[in-house]
């Protein structure tokens, strides 16, 4: 007997080939040196939630330069300070973008940049405060044009 | 690379103390990734800034080491809590070594 395939089922076939394929981004599937950046920073532990706010757009038309502020909640003191932020992004040829360095002279644990692209991915930020602490934020970001010389 | 002026811009040069100060600087850098072919298809060779470093009277004040993912013309904004006055120094590393400097003086009163 042939197995039967109807129309609707070989379409629900097809579409979750289709979102296999297309490698929905998340953080386990990252196909560069990601996770084991993140992995280095936080020294294996499991970042904690809030505190650190990234802000990029949600659809970048231009991967080549799309603009990212990072800020971290923090008195910013010899007793409490930020001392790392991390920039990361899964789908980059390299998962590193950026790492920023403060101390208490900072003041304000807030930095911006403009940063490439390759493709829609999602964008990692780590702080690392004094007591060895580590928070993080992600953001989804679709880019229409990649970046990174495409 | 000598002959690159960056360009920084304080939203205040005189502060009381405990102001915030923001700091925009950009600098021209082609900030080639390393990833980018030629006509000829053969890669062309990485050149980035890959360290900005900004100091107060000396102390660290602010750092970013760039990777590739920073795009060209690198613009960077921080912002920092006025506590003393002197001289920031603004410093791009290149991958070949050349430094390009900057300063700004700020008054904290």
């Amino acid at each position: 007997m042939m197995l039967q395939v109807s129309r609707r089922q070989a379409l629900a076939l097809g579409a979750g080939a289709l979102a296999a394929a297309a490698g929905l981004p998340t953080a386990a599937l990252a196909k560069n040196d990601a996770d084991e950046i993140v992995k280095a920073f936080t020294g294996g532990k499991e970042p904690g939630k809030g505190k650190v706010k990234l802000d990029l757009p949600e659809i970048a038309e231009n991967g080549n330069t799309v603009p990212m502020t990072v800020s971290v909640e923090s008195p910013m003191t010899e007793q409490s300070h930020v001392t790392d932020i991390l920039i990361v992004a899964d789908q980059n040829p390299r998962g590193g973008v950026v790492r920023f360095r403060l101390s208490p002279l900072s003041g304000v644990a807030e930095a911006n940049t403009r940063i490439r692209l390759a493709e829609t991915q999602n964008v990692l930020a780590l702080a690392k405060m004094n007591d060895g602490s580590v928070f993080m934020d992600t953001k989804l970001v679709k880019v229409t044009i990649g970046g990174c010389g495409g | 690379m000598a002959d690159v002026k960056p360009r920084i811009r304080l939203d205040k040069k005189d502060a009381k103390k405990g102001d915030v100060i923001e700091v925009k600087t950009l600098v021209s850098h082609v900030m080639e990734s390393g990833q980018r072919r030629d006509a000829a298809g053969a890669l062309v060779p990485r050149k980035i800034i890959n360290k900005f470093t900004v100091a107060l009277n000396g102390k660290p004040l602010f750092e970013a080491d760039l990777e590739p993912a920073i795009s060209a013309n690198p613009y960077m904004q921080f912002k920092f809590k006025a506590q003393e006055s002197g001289t920031l120094v603004f410093t791009w590393i290149d991958d070949d070594g050349t430094k390009i400097t900057a300063e700004e003086k700020i008054t904290v009163s």
